[in-house]
Parts: C-alpha cells; structure tokens; sequence
C-alpha cells in the first residue's frame, strides 16, 4: 500500500479523522462561548470565526482535485463531498450569526445591508449560490442530474469562493493581509485548472501522440 | 487546558484584582530596581492619587476594566483587538516628554510627571464610540486639554491643533507595517480642542493608564469616533492650517477630518446607525455627536454634515 493506493478502510478512517478535525473550531467556539473567553465582542469573534472557516473550508476542497492530479492520491476525491458540506455547515453557522446574534432578525436593516453594505452584497448572493450545490451533494441527486449537468452546476463553487475573498476583502478595515492571502491561494487554485484546460485543448487540437504530459 | 479553566474560574471571583494583584506582582518581581527609582507610581495598574469626581459623568453602565484593556484598537501594536493588550508592554512611559509648539507664544517640553501635575485630575465618564459601530462608556482620569492650551498661549495664528503619537517600532511592534503612514497623526479645530469636554486622559479606573489605552498620555473627544483620540502622544502642534490625519490620509472617502458621531451618515461600507455596546447583545441606536449634542452641536452650526463628515 502506498500513498497512491490506499485500501478503502484507510480511506474511511481519513475519512473519519478529517470529519472531527473540520469540527473542532465549532467546539472550539463552543467551549470559548461556555467559559466566557470569546473576548470583549463574542458576537464579532462567532462573526468572523465562522466566516473565516467557511472560506477556508472553500478552499480545502478547491484544492482536492489539483492535488489528487499532481499527486495521484485519487482516494482524495473521497473527502471532497464532506469538506464542501463542512463550507456549508459554516456558511450556515456564519449567516445564522449574522441574522440572529447580530441583526437579531431586524430586517429592514438586513435588507439595507444586503442592497447598500458591498460585502454584503457580495456576501449574501455567495452563500445562496451554496444551497443547491449541498442540495445536490447525494448520490440520487447526482444520478438525478446527471455527471454532465451536475459538473456544470457545481462550478458555482468558484463564484462562491471569489466571493468570499472580495467579501473578506471589503469588509476588513485597513489590514488585507487576511483576504490578500486568501485571493492568491485562490488564484493559484483557479490557475491551476485554467492550465489544466489550456493543456486539455492542446491535447485535441495536436493528437494524443505529440503530448508527452 | 485544565490551567486554564482554573485560571478561569479563580479570575471569575475577583477578576479585576486578582488580575492587577498578579500583574503588579510580575512588574515588581521584573522591575523591582527601577521601580525604586521612580518618584511616584507611574506602573500601569497603579492608583493615581488626589483624582476628584467630575460633573462629567453619565447613567451608563460602565464597560467593565477587563473590556476596556483588552479590546482596542490600537494599530501600533497590531491589527487585531487583542495584539494591543498582547503587545504593548514593550512600550516605555518614563522617561516621556511632550513637545507643545508651533503657533504658541510659549512653546514647552512638558516632562510628563509635570504634565500630571498641571491642573487637578479628575474622573471623567465618557462614551466611546468607534468607528466600526461597537461603543464603551469608559471612566478616564485627566483634565481639560484647554489647561494645557491656555498655558503655552497659542497666537492669533492657530486655527487648528496636531497631535503626533510616539513612533519607535522596536517599542511599537506595529510599526514594522505600513498599515498606516507613522507616525500616528490626529488633529483638532482650535475650537474643538479648547472645548472643556475635550480631555487629556493620563489614567482609566483610577489607575494610571495602561499602554494599550495609549499611555502615558492621551486625548479623549467623545463626540468623535474613536480613532480621533490619539494615543501616546509625544507632539502637540498648533498650525494655521488644517492637519491631515493619517486615518483621513490612508482613506479619504472614509475616514474624514471632522469625524463626528452622526447616525445619519453611514460610513461607504457599512452602516453608523446603530452600535453594539460591549456586552449588550442587542444594539442600541447611535445618538447624535455619541449623545454630546447639547454640549457641542453649536460648533457646528451652518456646516454641511454630510460634506464633512
Ligand atoms: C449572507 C451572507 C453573509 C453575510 C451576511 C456575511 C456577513 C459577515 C459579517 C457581518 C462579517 C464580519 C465583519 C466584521 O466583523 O467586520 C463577515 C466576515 C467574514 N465573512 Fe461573511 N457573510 C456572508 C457570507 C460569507 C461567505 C459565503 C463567506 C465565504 C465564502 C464569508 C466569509 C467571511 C470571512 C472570511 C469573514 C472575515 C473573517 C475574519 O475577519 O477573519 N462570508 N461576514
């Protein structure tokens, strides 16, 4: 067994493992909130602890197939559903934050936020372009759909994760650090697959045969 | 983990005094020499003495100590809420002297222990609103700046007053990162800093101020957002023409010279009308010049808000 060939029982128990690791900064939230140690604004600390794992987790996932390809660990495909459900779960957690510990269900503000605050406004349409991607994460949804179709609505996982980085981007007052960081591991993912594309064409254009890849 | 669900817990009995007991502890064991050779207590987490009440307080209930010194804004030493509180014990506040100059017919090196003693300090209650809509109510210890102006007696030329904040990067970590132009540079209408409200803060819960508060010297003016409230403060500058803040420089559209607490004017990204006060859950509206509206509108009159904001 190597690293390209894991057998399926080592995959689940990966499978088992990263499942906790991605929960452990709701527990760690958890636990801050039950003794108190959120800081002077827990409400902000949820805010943007949640936000910063949904991007995170975004990107995780994002990178599952360029890796698996550069690698060849193919089993990685095997996290890829249950990481992108993780950036859900996040998303969810950070847009409940927002609407009930933060707005605290004022609407009107809400609605004021979503038209006139542009993080917002960018934030907003990113996590419900969200819901029909984990809508359609089962096996029936995906054989409902079809490979082709479902592959092609899933590619609304990049119009999230740029998004995201623009909303990080807008919402941070001075310091881009943060969203800067996040913009070029994005880049990097998103080029990736262009190149892959390009070498793709290439590939039909030229014949199989003169690709050495 | 269990070290600090016990440290925890003992903090949740007394959590202020425990939390200066041990921290005085720590800054005599560390500094027992030098210490002996300060005068009087200048440590953060001493008592100041002979400090009055004022007329200037409010039915707010106060932002509790641990709050106030571990949630600023304080980009010298980091970006983030918690580096102040993390970062600012390299910060030296003695020795530490002012420069009063410019348009003055009596410019000064105040030493800062004279500085102390120019006018009686008293206890002032204020609300503090910053910018990014969250707010405080903070018992600060000082005097009117306007003591300080009277004394170094500005000329016929001084329109308007900058204050320049202590720029070292070895004590200012912050500074290693153009996040703003250094040093820190705020400034004043004459009007506005003679008015009484405006405060030259040097301590908070009777206590000399501590470093992330902006020691050992600082202005308070509380119907502005906060940033408008340098912090260690090393220049006072008294000019004829405006001064250019470096929030205002960083970003012009945001951040303005007048920077009054208006509900009415959102800032571009998001909105000014309402602040979550620190340990409220729900929010409060914001008031008008942060609830100073009859002390201070009428500097005001006939100007355009909006345009100046
Ligand atoms: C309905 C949609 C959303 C709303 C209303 C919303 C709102 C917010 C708010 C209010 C903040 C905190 C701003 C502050 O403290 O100054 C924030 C931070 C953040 N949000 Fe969102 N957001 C939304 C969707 C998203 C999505 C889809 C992502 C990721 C793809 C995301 C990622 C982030 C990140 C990374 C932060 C900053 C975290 C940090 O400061 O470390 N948000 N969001």
């Amino acid at each position: 067994m190597t690293l390209k060939t894991l057998d399926a029982s080592f995959v689940e128990g990966i499978k088992t493992g990263v499942f906790l690791l991605a929960l452990a900064p709701l527990i760690k939230l958890g636990i801050g909130f039950y003794i108190d140690a959120l800081g002077a604004n827990p409400i902000e600390k949820i805010t943007r602890t949640t936000g910063y794992w949904t991007l995170t987790f975004l990107l995780i996932t994002l990178s599952i197939t360029p890796v698996r390809r550069l690698l060849g660990w193919n089993w990685l495909i095997r996290l890829r559903r249950m990481l992108g459900l993780f950036a859900f779960f996040y998303g969810s957690l950070h847009f409940l934050t927002y609407l009930v510990l933060d707005q605290f269900f004022d609407w009107p503000a809400i609605v004021k936020d979503i038209v006139k605050r542009p993080y917002i406004t960018v934030g907003f349409p990113s996590f419900i372009l969200m819901i029909p991607l984990a809508i359609t994460s089962t096996d029936r949804m995906i054989s409902r759909l079809g490979g082709k179709r479902w592959r092609w609505l899933h590619r609304l996982v990049y119009l999230s994760a740029v998004g995201g980085v623009v909303h990080y981007w807008w919402l941070v007052k001075k310091d881009i650090t943060n969203p800067a960081t996040f913009a070029l591991l994005l880049g990097i993912l998103l080029g990736i697959r262009l190149i892959y594309r390009a070498r793709g064409l290439i590939k039909v254009r030229l014949g199989p045969k003169t690709v050495s890849s | 983990m269990k070290k600090n669900e016990a440290r925890i817990k003992a903090s949740e009995i007394t959590p202020r005094e425990l939390f200066y007991a041990r921290r005085r502890f720590m800054q005599l064991a560390a500094g027992a020499s030098a210490a002996a050779l300060l005068p009087e207590s200048v440590l953060a987490g001493d008592k100041l003495a002979d400090v009055k009440t004022s007329a200037y307080t409010l039915p707010d209930k106060l932002t509790p100590m641990e709050d106030v010194t571990r949630y600023n804004n304080f980009y010298e030493f980091g970006t983030d809420k918690e580096d102040p509180a993390k970062n600012a014990g390299r910060l030296k506040t003695r020795p530490w002297t002012v420069t009063v100059e410019g348009e003055v017919n009596k410019p000064k090196v105040f030493d800062i222990d004279e500085l102390l003693k120019l006018a009686p300090l008293e206890e002032r209650i204020y609300r503090l609103r910053c910018v990014e809509a969250w707010s405080m109510v903070v018992p600060w210890v000082g005097f009117s700046l306007a003591e300080l102006i009277k004394r170094v007696e500005p000329t016929g030329n001084a329109r308007f007053v900058e204050f320049i904040s202590l720029h070292d990067p070895e004590q200012m970590p912050g500074q290693k990162f153009s996040v703003l132009e250094w040093p820190y540079r705020e400034g004043l209408r004459m009007d506005e800093a003679m008015h009484p409200l405006t405060l030259l803060a040097v301590g908070l819960y009777g206590e000399v101020l501590p470093n992330q508060n902006g020691a050992p010297v600082r202005v308070v003016i509380p119907w502005k957002y906060g940033f408008k409230s340098a912090k260690s403060i090393v220049r006072i500058l008294f000019a004829e023409k405006q001064p250019v803040s470096s929030w205002t420089q960083s970003a012009p559209g945001e951040y303005g010279f007048y920077a009054n607490v208006n509900p009415a004017v959102d800032h571009p990204r998001w909105s000014q009308a309402k602040e979550r006060r620190i340990g409220e859950f729900l929010k409060r509206k914001t008031l008008p010049f942060n609830g100073y509206a009859d002390q201070v509108a009428h500097l005001y009159t006939g100007m355009d808000l909006i345009k100046n904001f």
